[in-house]
């Protein structure tokens, strides 16, 4: 490659080989687009997964040829086993919860970014970087593995409560299925600090000069707390999983007590399968977060670059994060309101719950300001991150009412709750990720993605997404519960069966948007028309690298920065933006 | 209905499929040069497509309320339940005007400030005073929705002790609920997974004599009215009661024993004759008819299981009957206890 040559004699380097550079890659940039195209793939048999149940659920007593094809025994005569239905929306939660949206949303952009924004070489190590996607992919490869198994993948639900996954009595996806589960999260909990420890440090220690924390642009300042929220939370899940594994192989009784199964009484005594949850969910609420800063932080980007103005509030939208991350520790009951625990307790978390809605309200109103005489370029990431704005608020405000004891345990677990995380969570990530996806493609790949078909792609996925959750809060309110693999069996619920045909309707329709993003992913990597250096006119320093990837990022000497990301507009300049590394002009006041 | 439905979906898809065209003659004519960069005309067509989407979206959700708001819950069956209604009515009046300002107002904004070329954005970074509004005034209206929703939470969780409930066991297993009544001491005679034998399938301790009037069914009937104490039990997995009717569910957690206390305060045969219940079961039974289904559906209470439990999760579910204190004597008099079935 002629980057090479131009490659700063500072730095040593030796010739790169096949596998150091496509494979065993210690590059940063590398590293991020191996964690994208694996997110890819993941995202994409999740997404199936999702139409096959969807077709389960909207015509349950029909048959369908295609899922004998695709489930073999699972679905005889084409019709789907209630087993493998389970397991379905079990691997369907953990892949998209981890998989694509922690591993491919974070994975991709923090590795991607943090060393190009902050003005570094690469990552604090290189090593660590490259171990910590390796892990990712071992743990990708064990998950998709569990699918393969004869007593079938682990189905009991993304969170995995014992003590059905503790018994393979129980359910027939809690004996190998189950046990794969758990060896992949080990992995990729190991992936996931690997990253976030690299991030954390090379965030604090690398920054070029000139470059202070208050001058990082907010996608950093995300991927920083968000690094920080996995580092401390991810190691509680580590030793939730590890108890669950010595339970369910050593005969210990951490989780299982008093337990009579298919006839059989078990030894265990003395254990509570309410602490799983409480380990779960001291994970697991953070983790909501660990998907949505990255995807906020990358929103704050581009809808300031493409608004041509600088995004509002800056401070108070890194203290929107930094509270944000804080009560995201001190709220994990509200999923366990219907436990049996303390009703005091049930107070104390409501309360702690309810505050989020403050600086997180505080985020949505600084995106709308920032819009405000805007003078707006609809490109298709600036599409997606408006309409996770959209989404960020319908589910947060449905949270107002899932985060309410009293009101929870009318609605709990039932598709309202399905219908809240989807939007807040579900759809803001991964329109945060396709915006991602659209602004740094010319920086990943030194093309462009087709615009128009990204106009195709956002519109229908928008519409679509909209179609396929918003009905869900109705079917929450009248009762009807989640991972029930038919409503046939209560005819109460007859009645809703159209609103569910609907709703499938849609889901089929969104899946085909997502074939014409996937063609224009790849079909671009190789055929995309040329990228510019500073395509989207943005501030931040990864615009000043050449487009042609070249290991140590610039040429030379790392830029000096002198101002903040967001100068768009700023009056008595004579282009609409001035990127980070132009000096303050006597007569300017820096903006913050 | 679903022929509507059916009938907004295709147009939504033609008016997608008119728009792709439209796209794609657009982008013939620009793509002599440039083709991926942002355009003016793009900025008009996509900053009206905010506009239009805002207003078929509003549209479809007046009209999904109109559409499917009759399926909803019909009233509350409990003296809490109606509690709870009117604290979820007051938080969705507060986040349905909080989506009907906010949704808009984002469209409108992306719609008016569309680029145009040549024009320039107001460099406009922050805005201390706004920034302290939009922060205490959903501080204020959250304090409000807090201090109600905790207020009746206490009410509902701390129960008046001198209601002298009557004991209740739930029990659950895979993939059934079983009811145990306390009897005429009230009491729940001790019991434990491990004294489960034969016909004993609580693995109620018979040694103790709290248990010799405990009465054990397969039909939950409740006097209206009256507080009734629930115990939950489970004797494998985790399962969840759910009484949606009631506004209520509480897990049973294997090795433990949680409660619910709540108050029944509508008959069956009462709520059988509401209105939307009454607009419900006429749709459900010419649902049925169309399906060929036999049997018609009437309406009762039932519980279901709320915690993924395993493969028959879907069908875990026990009928409830709500009815007057003498009827419910009654019925009670006729189940066999303890000590004469076993």
């Amino acid at each position: 490659m002629s980057a090479t040559d131009t490659h700063s004699h500072e730095e040593h380097h030796h010739e790169e080989t096949f596998i150091t550079k496509w494979i065993f890659s210690q590059d940063h940039k590398m590293i991020g687009k191996q964690f994208l195209v694996t997110g890819i793939v993941m995202g994409l048999i999740g997404v199936i997964m999702s139409i096959l149940f969807r077709l389960q659920l909207a015509w349950p007593e029909q048959s369908f040829p295609i899922l004998e094809t695709i489930l073999g025994k699972w679905a005889p005569d084409g019709v789907m086993d209630p087993n493998i239905y389970l397991a379905l929306v079990t691997i369907h939660g953990t892949i998209m919860v981890f998989f694509v949206l922690t591993a491919g949303l974070s994975g991709t952009f923090s590795n991607l970014l943090i060393p190009l924004q902050i003005g570094a070489r690469d990552m604090a190590s290189g090593f660590l970087n490259m171990l910590s996607y390796w892990f990712f992919f071992a743990s990708s490869v064990i998950m998709v593995a569990s699918l393969f198994v004869e007593s079938g993948p682990a189905s009991a639900g993304w969170t995995v409560y014992p003590p059905l996954s503790a018994l393979p009595q129980a359910i027939p996806g809690s004996g190998l299925g189950m046990t794969l589960w758990l060896v992949s999260m080990t992995l990729f909990i190991v992936s996931s600090l690997l990253g976030s420890l690299n991030y954390i440090v090379t965030i604090l220690n690398l920054r070029t000069k000139g470059m202070s924390m208050t001058r990082l642009p907010l996608t950093i300042w995300a991927f920083f707390v968000t690094a920080v929220l996995g580092v401390l939370s991810f190691p509680v899940l580590v030793s939730a999983a590890l108890l669950l594994l010595f339970d369910r192989s050593m005969g210990t009784s951490f989780y299982l007590s008093d337990i009579m199964i298919a006839g059989e009484l078990l030894e265990n005594q003395g254990g509570s399968p309410v602490l799983y949850q409480h380990l779960f969910w001291f994970l697991g609420h953070p983790e909501v977060y660990i998907i949505l800063l990255p995807a906020l932080g990358i929103t704050s980007e581009i809808i300031s670059t493409n608004s041509r103005k600088p995004i509002f509030g800056y401070r108070a939208m890194v203290g929107s994060i930094l509270a944000i991350a804080f009560l995201s520790f001190i709220v994990w009951g509200h999923h366990m309101f219907v436990t049996g625990m303390n009703p005091f307790l049930g107070a104390v978390f409501t309360f702690t719950t309810l505050l989020i809605a403050i600086p997180s309200a505080v985020k949505a109103f600084n995106y709308i300001t920032t819009l405000w005489k805007g003078n707006i370029q609809f490109t298709p990431a600036m599409l997606f991150s408006i309409a996770l704005v959209s989404t960020f608020i319908t589910g947060g405000l449905t949270g107002i009412i899932l985060g309410d004891s009293a009101l929870d345990i009318n609605v709990h677990d039932t598709y309202f709750v399905v219908a809240h995380f989807h939007i807040v969570m579900g759809l803001s990530a991964i329109f945060g990720l396709f915006a991602g996806v659209y602004h740094w493609y010319p920086k990943m790949y030194g093309r462009m993605m087709n615009k128009n078909l990204g106009y195709i792609h956002f519109w229908v996925t928008f519409v679509a997404a909209y179609g396929v959750f918003f009905p869900m809060h109705f079917l929450g309110l009248a009762g009807l519960p989640r991972r029930y693999y038919t409503n046939t069996a209560f005819p109460m619920f007859d009645n809703l069966a159209s609103i569910n045909v609907v709703i499938s309707i849609f889901a089929i329709v969104g899946f085909a948007a997502q074939l014409v993003f996937l063609f224009n992913f790849f079909y671009s990597i190789k055929r995309g028309t040329k990228a510019g250096q500073n395509p989207w006119k943005s501030n931040t320093l990864e615009w000043t690298t050449p487009v042609e990837h070249i290991h140590g990022n610039w040429p030379g000497e790392i830029p000096e920065v002198h101002r903040w990301a967001y100068d768009y507009s700023k009056p008595g300049m004579d282009e609409d933006y001035t990127p980070q590394t132009v000096p303050l002009k006597e007569w300017e006041e820096e903006g913050h | 209905m679903t022929g509507i439905i059916i009938a907004i979906v295709v147009l939504l898809g033609i008016i997608a499929l008119v728009q792709i065209v439209r796209i794609f003659e657009l982008s013939r004519e620009v793509s002599k040069n440039d083709s991926n960069a942002v355009t003016e005309k793009d900025n008009d067509t996509q900053g009206k497509m905010m506009l239009w989407v805002m207003i078929i979206g509003l549209i479809g959700f007046f009209y999904s309320f109109y559409a499917w708001g009759g399926k909803l819950l019909p009233k509350p069956a409990s003296e809490h339940g109606v509690d709870i209604d009117s604290l979820m009515n007051l938080t969705m009046a507060v986040i349905i005007g909080v989506f009907l300002i906010t949704q808009p107002i984002l469209f409108f904004f992306a719609y008016k400030y569309r680029g145009v070329k040549g024009q320039k954005a107001t460099y406009y970074e922050h805005n201390n005073k706004l920034e302290l509004i939009w922060t205490t005034v959903p501080a204020i209206v959250l304090a409000g929705i807090i201090l109600w929703g905790l207020n009746t939470w206490v009410t509902i969780t701390f129960p008046d002790s001198s209601e002298d409930p009557m004991v209740v066991e739930i029990y659950a297993k895979q993939f059934d609920w079983t009811a145990r009544y306390a009897g005429e001491d009230n009491k729940l005679g001790y019991s434990n997974v491990r004294l489960i034998e034969g016909i004993n399938v609580l693995g109620v301790d018979t040694e103790d004599k709290t248990s010799a009037d405990d009465i054990i069914v397969k039909e939950l009937h409740l006097p209206v009215n009256r507080p009734v104490l629930f115990k939950f039990r489970a004797q494998d997995v985790i399962h969840s009661a759910y009484f949606p009717h009631f506004r209520v569910q509480m897990n049973c957690v294997p090795g433990m024993v949680t409660s619910f206390q709540f108050t029944p305060t509508v008959t069956t045969a009462e709520m059988a004759q509401e209105k939307d219940v009454i607009a419900n079961i006429t749709e459900i039974n010419e649902l049925r008819k169309e399906a060929g289904e036999v049997d018609m559906y009437s309406f009762d209470y039932v519980l279901l299981c709320n915690k993924i439990c395993g493969a028959a999760h879907y069908n875990m579910q026990m009928k409830i009957v709500v009815e007057s204190e003498e009827d419910y004597n009654k019925w009670l008099k006729e189940q066999k206890t303890i000590a004469q079935s076993l």
